[in-house]
């Protein structure tokens, strides 16, 4: 089985829970004998050099006129069929000329200045009208995400077109475009997995282009992968997708090799500690931890709370501890990588995920591989599949602070949690999750 | 003449509202009424009112050949009383027939016994006393909750004037010998031992509507077949399970209602059967043998154990941290607190605690928490409220003590002057 995959981010670059996901799921497709080719947007050279997979950057794929004129085409097409809202408000339609595109690129120069993440253009040998064209990608999320996602597209296909596979398996709306593209230049079948919609990102002032790419992408494609039952019902709810094209196959966490083990520094050692750990945006209900948190500290005073991450609502939360006047015992620890998260995870009594919406939600799960206790928020689909959390809906913020306390107050609580989630851990592997994706791959080739 | 001995144990609990760290110090109301009520309400109108009916024509059409034995927890009889007293009345309605025998058990269906004996006599008396109040007659024999037995328990109730203890029959401890006999605790030489005949109390009390099950559909004639096939080996067939089997467990629908009606027919259509209560075999069978049960043994699950209260640490805290009070509780002798001690003992806090089957408790007897560890948090909390109280009223007492005492020594200070 070959896969082409095309994904936005993978460990060691990532912003968010979809690079740790694209991670393990490769690598336990790898293990069960599929080959990948991972597409991403922009590959450093030294990095991503991994035995499981070849990844390959689409930043500066040459697309060859042939390619780009067949593109245009089934681009059109595509396009004017289902992407309509993306033609109309894209500042950047149609660039497939390289006059268009400079243009543009002048246009976005001028209004994002510094930190642009649009590269030059590397312009290539021959006519105006008869020589390959390219783009550099950056990947990432900046300003101009959705000049990059069209780059993006391009780019990916054009490999779509060199590359031999069996089927097209893209992560997320960034990838749609491209997955898209690809079915339509090879005509292999189109698996779209979604990790998280824009109604779990953005509440209900979602962002039109974007629904629009996910609309476009899941009813496209051939197979939709949700990430959980409550994705597949948004899925089906939002969007109009078939419910019988829509499959759950739920995330797992990878082991680590060797974890290292963190020993509580003494001075701290009296103290419990309390964790939130993702992004500070409306979807993670970082607000709630706070509310919650200043509950317990009526009941608990020594306790302490830590928010690692960052994000738009940051700046206010900041702003909000202070008001409460529990900046003392709220720490904000910044967005962590590598060891210190491990570390932040080590030295936590309590994991707390608050969230608004939260399709899967990996975290929690590597919380417990360091055996520390969680507190889910019910909307989220991770409480699925973990029966030994904490539960509470994210707005009863005075139900969460109780839990927070009873989990700081009773060891043998955390400890029962503890003991049952490792039990649990056990069945929840990227193995099965690879299984399940096989039998996809197979059952769409089977059905052609 | 082998005999068959029904014992339906009646039990409601009081459960507990989601009482939060918040509500510490703030507010004692611990119970959840509306939820009590409602659950109470549906009980009644679903199981209790018509299979107390169905007993009652039953008694009455067979006129003294059909016997029945009940055991009915103090809870359940508080929440009669407060929410439905038409149960109330039906039960004494059957009580006046003279077949029906009322069995004792502990009045807050607890675990009394495993932790504090003093408790558990206080609450055994309490009930004996009730019993007698309201049905007449002071029973003689007794089922601890959930059947739980051991040889202590055997010597304890000897104590307290038994004749007859119930307890389950559980394989590990019987061996190869049947508990279709009456035995003699090793513990308690005076008292009568039954035991409880596990399969076919299960197949009335959990199999019966299960249609994945072999034995399904029951009908009263195969039920009556099966136990006929036991007439040379035994003395009396003990049936005991849980009076929700009416019309709760087994729904209407699945026809256990015409079951029980058809029942006394078949049964007694071999006339070697008869029916009986705990009490009138007493005085008519020897006992066969002694039995000796070192380990706590139940009716609940496939471990007959305790497992299901006590399995965890979760269970082992809280009900450690319960009895961890029983003797300050009695010292103060406040009514409120005993009062709120004694529902706190309620069996049914524990088992919400339980990880051992955590995707299904059985249907007719809810756990009111989404998990175990909410049961948990919410009964510590509640735990940690009743302590403040508890202080509160220690404190009290001994400071209105200290002003007395003070008082005092300032009169006998002015006598002596004078």
């Amino acid at each position: 089985m070959r896969v082409l995959m095309f994904g936005w981010e993978f460990p060691p670059h990532i912003s968010g829970g979809l690079g740790t996901a694209c991670f393990g799921m490769t690598q336990a497709l790898a293990r069960k004998g599929a080959e990948i080719i991972f597409v991403l947007p922009h590959v450093e050279r030294g990095s991503g050099q991994n035995g499981f997979l070849r990844m390959r950057g689409a930043s500066g794929t040459p697309v060859s006129p042939q390619v780009a004129q067949s593109m245009a085409q089934a681009g059109h097409e595509l396009w004017t069929r289902s992407i309509r809202c993306l033609q109309v408000e894209s500042p950047l339609v149609p660039y497939l000329t390289p006059q268009g595109y400079a243009q543009a690129l002048e246009c976005l120069r001028q209004g994002t200045a510094g930190g642009s993440p649009v590269g030059p253009v590397y312009p290539q040998q021959g006519e105006p009208h008869g020589r390959d064209v390219t783009y550099a990608l950056h990947g990432g999320y900046g300003p101009d995400l959705m000049t990059e996602v069209r780059r993006y597209s391009q780019l990916a296909a054009a490999i779509a077109v060199q590359e031999r596979f069996d089927v097209i398996h893209v992560h997320d709306w960034m990838t749609y475009p491209a997955g898209m593209l690809a079915r339509e230049l090879t005509g292999k079948p189109l698996v779209a997995h979604i990790h998280a919609t824009e109604y779990d990102r953005s509440g209900l002032n979602i962002n039109e282009q974007v629904a629009g790419i996910e609309r476009a992408g899941l009813n496209a494609a051939d197979v939709v992968v949700a990430v959980s039952r409550l994705t597949r019902k948004t899925v089906i709810d939002r969007y109009g997708v078939p419910p019988e094209k829509v499959v759950v196959v739920h995330n797992a966490v990878a082991r680590h090799e060797a974890q290292r083990h963190y020993l509580v520094p003494q001075r701290i050692r009296h103290e419990k500690r309390v964790l939130f750990l993702g992004r500070v945006t409306f979807q993670k209900g970082p607000e709630y931890f706070m509310e919650a948190a200043r509950l317990v500290l009526q009941k608990i005073p020594n306790a302490r709370f830590f928010m690692a991450g960052s994000g738009d609502m940051l700046p206010e939360l900041i702003r909000r501890a202070g008001q409460l006047r529990i900046g003392n015992r709220f720490h904000f620890a910044g967005f962590l990588r590598g060891e210190d998260v491990d570390r932040m995870f080590a030295l936590s009594d309590l994991y707390v995920m608050p969230s608004v919406s939260e399709p899967f939600g990996i975290t929690p799960l590597e919380a417990m591989l360091y055996d520390v206790p969680v507190l889910l928020s019910r909307q989220s689909g991770v409480s699925e599949v973990l029966e030994h959390a904490l539960k509470a809906d994210f707005w009863d913020t005075r139900d969460m602070a109780d839990k927070i306390c009873a989990v700081l107050r009773y060891p043998c609580l955390a400890a029962e949690l503890v003991k049952n989630c490792r039990e649990e851990m056990k069945s929840i592997r990227w193995e099965n999750a690879a299984d399940q994706l096989l039998t996809i791959y197979r059952d769409v080739l089977g059905g052609r | 003449m082998p005999a068959l001995c029904l014992c339906f144990s009646i039990h409601e609990p009081y459960q507990l509202r989601r009482y939060t760290v918040f509500d510490m110090g703030q507010s004692s109301v611990y119970e959840d009424d509306d939820q009590n009520c409602d659950a109470l309400l549906r009980a009644a109108r679903l199981c209790y009112l018509p299979a107390c009916d169905l007993l009652l024509k039953l008694v009455r059409r067979y006129a003294g050949a059909f016997a029945v034995s009940l055991s009915i927890s103090g809870t359940a009889l508080d929440l009669f009383e407060q929410y439905t007293p038409e149960v109330t009345e039906s039960l004494c309605a059957l009580a006046e027939t003279g077949c029906v025998e009322f069995v004792a058990e502990t009045s807050a269906h607890s675990l009394a016994f495993l932790y504090s004996r003093e408790e558990f006599d206080r609450q055994v008396k309490a009930q004996c006393a009730r019993l007698k109040g309201l049905f007449g007659k002071k029973p003689t024999a007794f089922m601890h909750t959930e059947c739980v037995y051991n040889n202590d328990l055997a010597a304890a109730l000897q104590q307290l004037g038994f004749k007859t203890v119930l307890a389950e029959g559980a394989d590990h401890v019987l061996g190869w010998r049947s508990p279709n006999w009456v035995y003699r605790p090793v513990s308690g030489p005076k008292m009568n031992l039954l035991l409880r005949n596990a399969g076919l109390s299960d197949d009335l009390g959990q199999r019966f509507g299960d249609r994945s099950w072999s034995g399904w559909p029951l009908t009263a004639d195969k039920f009556a077949a099966w136990v006929h096939s036991l007439a040379d080996k035994s003395d009396v067939i003990n049936i005991f399970t849980d009076f929700h089997m009416f019309g709760l467990r087994h729904a209407h629908e699945t026809g256990i209602f015409d079951f029980m009606e058809a029942l006394p027919e078949a049964l007694l259509a071999d006339n070697r059967f008869r029916f009986a209560t705990p009490c009138s075999i007493a005085g008519k069978c020897a006992p066969a043998g002694d039995v000796d049960v070192p380990q706590f043994m139940s009716w609940e699950d496939h471990g007959h154990d305790l497992t299901s209260w006590l399995g965890n640490d979760m269970q082992k805290d809280a009900i450690h941290a319960l009895y961890g009070l029983a003797a300050r509780v009695r010292a103060s002798g406040d009514k409120m607190l005993l009062h709120d001690y004694e529902r706190l003992q309620t069996a049914d806090h524990f088992r919400h605690m339980s990880t051992k089957w955590f995707s299904g408790p059985r249907a007719d007897r809810p756990n009111p928490f989404d998990s175990p560890y909410d049961a948990y948090i919410t009964y510590m909390n509640v735990l940690a409220d009743f302590e403040l109280r508890l202080d509160a009223a220690e404190l009290s007492s001994k400071t209105s003590k200290s002003r007395r005492a003070s008082r005092s020594h300032v009169s006998s200070g002015t006598g002596a002057s004078a």
